[in-house]
C-alpha cells in the first residue's frame, strides 16, 4: 500500500517531471501497448489461431521489454569489437534467446493443437466448438 | 553429494531423447521405469542427507553465483523433489497397462518421452536456485504436459489442452514479465542473492510490481482460485496416467514456487503488511468453498476429483497466507499429503475407467460388487481426503486448524471445517452409488463403448493399494513430511529470507 | 500374559475376529461360530482386565503429530465400557444368528465383519490415553457403522445412512476437532488425568463456551439439537440397532463427554466456572423433547430410538452437574441404560421377525402369541423408567440424589428434580403402554398364526433382562467401578 501512495504523490505534486516521466520511459509505454493489445486479442476473439497470434504478441512484448531493461545509454550491441567501449547489458540479450526458443516451441505446440482440433471438430471458432462439446456426452 | 542432486535433472534430460529415438513401446517403458528408479532412489539419499537441516549448493558448470547458475537444495525442495520422483516411479508402474491402451501404438514412445521431459521439468523446477532457470522449467514441464493431456482419447482433451496451454502460457509470460522486474531492480537472478540483498532496493516500486506479476504468473500454475479454469478440463480429458501424475504434482510444485518466492526471494516481513496475505486467505478460502460445491455437483468422478484439487489447493494457499509457522507446515505438509491421496484416489478412477469404460457416476451404479478393490481403495483413500484422522489429510489439516485458531482468524477456521463437512458429502457420493445403489444398470456399462472388458489389472491395483497404504502410513508415522516441513519453517522465518 | 500385551490383545482380537469371519464367509455356520467365539475371548480378555490394577498397562502405538501420541492405557472407566460392549457383543451375535436368517438379510459376511470392526473401535475407544486417540477411534466407529445402517442398500436406507454420515462426521469435524485443538493449544496435551488438564490454562469466562462446542461436537451422545442421525440410523438391521445405536455408538458417546468433563476439564474446574450450569439446560431440553416426541411415534424401533437419545441426555446430565453422586449415577446409568435398552431392541427385532409388525399400534393382544418376548420388554421397559427391583432403579437413584445435591442457583436445582419426575411420567406413558396393550387388550388380527420368535432370539433376549434384576440385587460391580472412576481413583 505504501508504494501505491508513494507513486500517487509522485504524480499529483510533481507535473512537470511527470512530463519528462512519461517522455523519457516511451518504450516502456510501446511495450505496455502492444502487450495490452496481444492480450486483448487473446480474451476477446473467438478464433483459436487470432488468440494464438495474441498470445504471441503478448509473449514478444515481455521480450522487447527485456532487451530495453538491458539498454545501455550509448551503448552498442554485446559484441566485443575496437570501436566500442560500452556495450548493453549481454545478460537480458541472452536470456531472451531462452525466451525465444520457449516462445517458439509454444507457438509450434499451439499450430499442432489447432491442426488437430480443426480436424476433430471441423471448426477453430471457441463458440461453435463449444456448443459441439456440449452436445456430446458429458464423461 | 553435490553431483548427486544434478544428476536428478541430468538423467531425465538425457533419457527423454533416448526414449523419443527408440521407437519401441516395451523399451520406452522400461526406460521411464529405469529413469524413475533411479531418480526417487538419487531424491530419497538428497533428502535424508538435507531432512535434519542441511544445504546442498551445487554450481553448475562450476561458474560461481550469483553469476553463473546455483542449485540449492534444503530440506523443503528435496521433499518435493521426492513426492514428484516417487510419485513418477509409482505412476509409471501403474500405468504401463493403461497408457497401451489409451495410446496409439506408434506414439507410445513420444508420449513417455514427454513424460520424462515432465518429470525434469518439475524436479528442475523444485531444485534449481536461479529464478531465470526455474522460468525455463517450468515452461519444459509445462509444454510437455500440454502435450501429454493432447494425447486424450477424446476430441475434447485437444480443447482442454489448447485452454491450458492459452492459461499456462499467460502464466509463465507473467513470471518472466515479473523476472524482469526484479531483475531491474536488483540486478541478479540468483534467488539467494536476491533476497540477501533485497534491503537495498526494497523502496522501489518496481519490487511490488515484480512480485504481483510473479504471484498471477504462479497462481495460474497452480490453478489458484480464481485462476484454475484449467484444471478441471485438463485432468478430466488427460490419458489416465497423466491425470495421476499431474493432478499429484505438478500444481504442488506450483505451490512450492509461490513458497519460496514468498518466503525467500521476497522476505515476509516485506508483504506481511499488505493486502497480500488478506488476499491469499479470501482466495483460498472461497476456493475450497467453491472447489467442493462444484465437485459435489459433478457426476463424473475424474471431473469431481479435479474440483477437489482446486478445493484441496485452497487449503495450501491459505497455510501460506495465514503466514506463522503451524500455517507454512500445514501448507509443505498437506502439499505431501494431497499428493499421495490424489494419486491414490485418480488410479482408482483411473481403474474405473479402464474396465468399465467411464467414470459417469449414473453409470456406476452397484459397481462396488463387481469391483470391490477399487472401490474399497476410493473409500479407503476418501478417507484421507476428508481428513478422518488416523489418515494423512487428518495431519495437515490440524496444523491447518491450529494455524488459523493460533491466529486467531477463526472465519479461516470455520472454513476450513465447512470445506471437510463438503469433502464428505463429494466423497460419500462416490461410495453410495459404487456401493449402495442398486445394480440395475450392471448390463449397461458391461457393455461399454464396444471395446473389449479389460481383464483385471493386478499390477495397477497394487499399485492403487501402495497409494492407499501410504495414506495411512504417513497418517499415523509422520516423521519424513513433519521434519523436512519443520526444517524448512524453521529456514524459512529465521532469516526472512537470504541465507 | 502381561498386562500390555493383554490390552493389545483386547484391542486387535475383534479385528482378527473380523478376518476370520471373512475367510469363512462361504460357510455361515463356522463364521458364526467364529463371531460368537470372538465375542467370548474378548469377553474373557476384559475380565482379565478387570481384575488387573489399573494403569497396569499402556501401549503407544505412534506419534503422527508433534507430541501427541496414538496410544492406549488400562484406565477403569475403559474396563467398564468395555465389559459392557464385549458382553452383550456375545450376546448379540447369538440374536444375530437367529434374526438375520429367519429375515433373510443379504451381505451378511459384511455385516458380522463391520460388526467386529465396530467392536474394535469402541475397545480401541475405551482404552485410548489422549483425547487425539479417542477422536480417531471415535471417527473410525462412524465410518465402519455407515455401511451397516445403509445395509439394506434401498433409498431409505441409503437416505438415512447419508443423514447418519453427515451429522456425525459433520459435527465432529466441525466442533469436535477444533475444540480438541483449542484444547491442546491452551493446555500442550491432550492425555486424560486426574482433574484435568485444562485446571489453570484456561480463563474460567471460556469453560463453558468450550464445553458447549465439545458437547455439540460429541453428537454421539445425541443431544439436541444434533440427535437426527439416530433415528435415521434405526433402517438398519435390529441387531446394528440394538448393540450399536442403543449401547456402543451411544455410549461411545456419552463415555467421551463423561472422560472429557472428568478427565480434560476436570470436575472442579467445571463447578467452579459460573456460566457452566446454564448447559444443563441443554440436556434438561433434550431429556423432555425427546421424550414427547417418543410419545408421537407409532414405528417401534423409532421410539426407542428417541427414548435412547432421552436416557443419553440423563447420563450427559449427570457429567454436568458434577457433583460425586451424580457423577457416579451418570457412570451407573451407561451400564444400566446399555442391559435395557438392548432388551428392548431384541424384543422389537423378534416382533419383527414372528410377526411382521414395526408399528406400536398394530401390537394389541399380540404378547398372547409372544409371551416371552413381551415380558422381556416390560423388564426392559421398567428397568429403564426406574421402578424398584431392576437394574434401573439405581442410576436414577443416584442421578436424583445428584440432582437434590446441586449447588448452583436454586432455580436450577428445582428445575433438575422436575424434569427427572417429569421424564420418569413420561417414560412410563410411551414405553410401559407398549407391553401392556399387548398384554391386555385383545388380539386385533386373530387369524394371523404368530408364533414366538427364533430361539437365538429368545435366549440372547432372556439373558440381557435377566441381568437388568440380577443389577438390582448386585450392582456391586458396577457401582464399585463407577466410585472409583469419579472419586478419587485413576482415570
Amino acid at each position: 500500500m505504501r508504494n501505491v501512495a508513494a507513486v500517487l504523490h509522485f504524480c499529483t505534486d510533481n507535473p512537470p517531471t511527470m512530463m519528462a516521466y512519461l517522455l523519457g520511459h516511451i518504450n516502456y509505454w510501446l511495450i505496455i501497448a502492444v502487450m495490452m493489445v496481444g492480450m486483448f486479442t487473446m480474451m476477446s476473439s473467438p478464433n483459436l489461431m487470432k488468440k494464438l497470434a495474441g498470445l504471441s504478441m503478448f509473449q514478444t512484448a515481455v521480450i522487447l521489454f527485456y532487451v530495453s531493461v538491458g539498454k545501455v545509454d550509448g551503448g552498442t550491441a554485446p559484441i566485443v569489437t575496437e570501436a566500442a567501449t560500452r556495450y548493453a547489458n549481454p545478460l537480458p540479450q541472452v536470456l531472451m534467446l531462452t525466451a525465444i526458443v520457449v516462445g517458439v516451441a509454444t507457438m509450434a505446440l499451439g499450430f499442432a493443437l489447432i491442426i488437430r482440433i480443426r480436424r476433430a471438430y471441423n471448426s477453430m471458432e471457441e463458440d461453435n466448438i463449444h456448443q459441439q462439446m456440449e452436445a456430446e456426452e458429458l464423461d | 553429494m553435490e553431483m548427486l542432486t544434478v544428476l536428478l535433472v541430468v538423467i531425465p534430460l538425457i533419457s527423454a531423447p533416448i526414449t523419443a529415438i527408440i521407437a519401441n513401446r516395451y523399451v520406452a517403458w522400461l526406460i521411464t521405469l529405469v529413469t524413475c528408479l533411479a531418480l526417487a532412489g538419487l531424491s530419497g539419499v538428497v533428502l535424508h542427507h538435507v531432512i535434519s537441516g542441511e544445504v546442498i549448493h551445487y554450481e553448475l558448470g562450476g561458474w560461481k553465483p550469483p553469476w553463473g547458475i546455483e542449485y540449492v537444495i534444503d530440506s523443503l525442495n528435496a521433499l518435493v523433489a521426492v513426492i514428484v520422483a516417487f510419485i513418477a516411479l509409482i505412476t509409471v508402474i501403474y500405468g504401463s497397462k493403461s497408457a497401451e491402451k489409451e495410446i496409439h501404438d506408434s506414439q507410445i514412445h513420444l508420449f513417455y518421452a514427454a513424460f520424462q521431459l515432465v518429470i525434469l521439468g518439475l524436479l528442475g523446477m523444485a531444485l534449481t536456485g536461479d529464478i531465470f532457470n526455474l522460468f525455463v522449467f517450468l515452461e519444459i514441464s509445462s509444454l510437455s504436459s500440454y502435450a501429454l493431456i493432447a494425447m486424450g482419447q477424446k476430441r475434447q482433451a485437444l480443447v482442454a489442452s489448447f485452454n491450458y496451454l492459452m492459461a499456462g502460457t499467460l502464466g509463465a509470460t507473467f513470471f518472466l514479465l515479473g523476472i524482469g522486474f526484479l531483475y531491474a531492480a536488483s540486478g541478479t537472478l540468483n534467488m539467494a542473492d536476491i533476497a540477501l540483498r533485497f534491503d537495498q532496493f526494497s523502496s522501489m516500486t518496481l519490487v511490488i510490481t515484480a512480485l504481483l506479476f510473479i504471484l498471477i504468473g504462479l497462481a495460474l500454475k497452480a490453478a489458484v482460485f480464481p485462476l484454475h479454469s484449467w484444471l478441471p478440463e485438463a485432468y478430466t480429458q488427460a490419458p489416465t496416467m497423466v491425470t495421476v501424475f499431474l493432478a499429484s504434482t505438478s500444481t504442488k510444485v506450483a505451490i512450492y514456487v509461490l513458497i519460496r518466492t514468498l518466503y525467500q526471494v521476497f522476505p515476509n516481513t516485506y508483504w506481511e503488511e499488505m493486502l497480500l496475505p488478506g488476499f491469499l486467505l479470501l482466495s483460498g478460502c472461497l476456493g475450497m468453498l467453491y472447489g467442493s460445491y462444484k465437485a459435489i455437483r459433478q457426476v463424473s468422478i475424474k471431473r469431481l476429483l479435479a474440483y477437489s484439487s482446486v478445493a484441496q489447493l485452497g487449503y495450501m494457499v491459505v497455510g501460506v497466507g495465514l503466514n506463522n509457522e503451524a500455517g507454512l507446515i500445514a501448507a509443505i505438509v498437506h502439499m505431501f499429503n494431497h499428493a499421495i491421496t490424489k494419486a491414490a484416489l485418480f488410479m482408482a478412477a483411473g481403474l474405473v475407467l479402464m474396465r468399465l469404460h467411464t467414470t459417469n457416476l449414473e453409470k456406476l451404479r452397484g459397481a462396488g460388487k463387481t469391483m470391490p478393490w477399487t472401490t474399497g481403495a476410493f473409500a479407503l483413500a476418501g478417507l484421507s481426503l476428508i481428513g478422518v484422522p488416523g489418515t494423512a489429510g487428518f495431519i495437515s489439516k490440524w496444523y491447518l486448524v491450529q494455524a488459523a485458531l493460533e491466529k486467531g482468524n477463526y472465519v479461516v477456521a470455520g472454513t476450513i471445517l465447512i470445506a471437510s463437512i463438503m469433502a464428505i458429502m463429494y466423497v460419500w457420493k462416490i461410495i453410495e452409488t459404487l456401493y449402495f445403489e442398486g445394480p440395475d444398470k450392471l448390463t449397461v456399462h458391461k457393455v461399454g463403448s464396444g471395446k473389449e472388458i479389460v481383464p483385471d489389472l493386478p499390477v495397477a491395483t497394487f499399485c492403487c493399494y501402495v497409494m492407499v497404504a501410504t495414506c495411512f502410513y504417513f497418517g499415523l508415522y509422520t516423521d519424513i513430511p513433519l521434519e523436512a516441513a519443520n526444517t524448512a519453517v524453521e529456514v524459512l522465518f529465521s532469516t526472512g529470507g537470504g541465507q | 500374559m502381561s498386562a500390555s500385551a493383554l490390552l493389545l490383545t483386547a484391542l486387535l482380537l475383534p479385528l482378527a475376529g473380523a478376518v476370520l469371519i471373512s475367510l469363512t464367509s462361504s460357510r455361515p455356520n463356522l463364521r458364526e461360530s467364529v463371531s460368537v467365539l470372538t465375542a467370548s475371548l474378548l469377553f474373557a480378555v476384559i475380565i482379565r482386565l478387570y481384575q488387573l490394577p489399573a494403569e497396569a498397562a499402556s501401549l503407544v502405538m505412534a506419534t503422527p503429530v508433534d507430541g501427541l501420541q496414538i496410544a492406549f492405557s488400562l484406565n477403569r472407566f475403559g474396563v467398564m465400557f468395555a465389559l459392557i460392549a464385549s458382553s452383550l457383543w456375545i450376546v448379540t451375535t447369538l440374536y444375530a444368528m437367529g434374526y438375520m436368517r429367519a429375515h433373510n438379510e443379504r451381505n451378511q459376511t459384511r455385516f458380522y465383519v463391520l460388526f467386529a470392526v465396530s467392536i474394535a473401535c469402541v475397545m480401541a475407544i475405551a482404552f485410548a490415553e489422549n483425547l487425539l486417540t479417542l477422536f480417531l477411534f471415535y471417527e473410525v466407529l462412524t465410518v465402519g457403522t455407515y455401511p451397516l445402517v445403509a445395509h439394506a442398500g434401498n433409498a431409505k436406507a441409503r437416505a438415512g445412512a447419508r443423514k447418519y454420515l453427515l451429522i456425525l462426521m459433520g459435527s465432529s469435524i466441525a466442533f469436535f476437532l477444533p475444540a480438541i485443538i483449542i484444547t491442546y493449544i491452551q493446555a500442550g496435551t491432550l492425555s486424560f488425568a486426574q482433574n484435568g488438564i485444562l485446571a489453570g490454562n484456561i480463563e474460567a469466562i471460556f469453560i463453558a463456551p468450550l464445553l458447549l462446542v465439545f458437547l455439540l461436537g460429541i453428537s454421539k451422545a445425541g443431544i439436541m439439537p444434533l440427535h437426527r442421525w439416530l433415528p435415521s440410523a434405526m433402517v438398519a438391521p435390529t441387531p446394528v440397532s440394538a448393540l450399536l445405536h442403543a449401547v456402543a455408538v451411544v455410549k461411545a458417546g456419552v463415555f467421551t463427554v463423561l472422560k472429557v468433563v472428568l478427565f480434560i476439564f476436570g470436575p472442579d474446574v467445571v463447578a467452579q466456572s459460573v456460566n457452566t450450569e446454564y448447559l444443563l439446560l441443554v440436556p434438561m431440553a433434550t431429556i423432555v423433547l425427546a421424550s414427547l416426541v417418543a410419545m408421537t411415534r407409532d414405528n417401534l424401533k423409532e421410539r426407542l430410538a428417541y427414548s435412547t437419545i432421552s436416557q443419553l441426555s440423563y447420563i450427559v446430565l449427570g457429567a454436568l452437574m458434577v457433583n460425586q453422586i451424580a457423577l457416579v449415577g451418570a457412570t451407573l446409568h451407561i451400564a444400566m441404560h446399555a442391559f435395557a435398552k438392548i432388551t428392548l431392541f431384541f424384543a422389537a427385532g423378534a416382533i419383527l421377525v414372528a410377526a411382521h409388525k414395526t408399528k406400536v399400534s398394530e401390537l394389541d393382544g399380540l404378547a398372547r402369541k409372544m409371551p416371552i418376548t413381551f415380558a422381556c420388554f416390560a423388564i426392559g421397559a421398567m428397568s429403564i423408567i426406574g421402578i424398584p427391583f431392576l437394574g434401573g432403579m439405581w442410576s436414577k437413584w443416584y442421578l436424583v440424589s445428584g440432582a437434590s445435591a446441586f449447588t448452583g442457583s436454586s432455580w436450577l436445582g428445582w428445575a433438575l428434580s422436575i424434569t427427572l419426575m417429569l421424564s420418569t411420567l413420561l417414560n412410563i406413558w410411551y414405553l410401559l403402554t407398549i407391553p401392556v396393550s399387548a398384554w391386555f387388550k385383545p388380539l386385533a388380527d386373530k387369524t394371523s398364526e404368530v408364533t414366538e420368535a427364533p430361539w437365538p432370539c429368545l435366549v440372547a433376549m432372556i439373558i440381557p433382562s435377566a441381568a437388568c434384576i440380577y443389577f438390582f440385587f448386585q450392582p456391586d460391580i458396577f457401582l464399585q467401578l463407577a466410585q472409583n472412576i469419579v472419586g478419587g481413583g485413576k482415570p
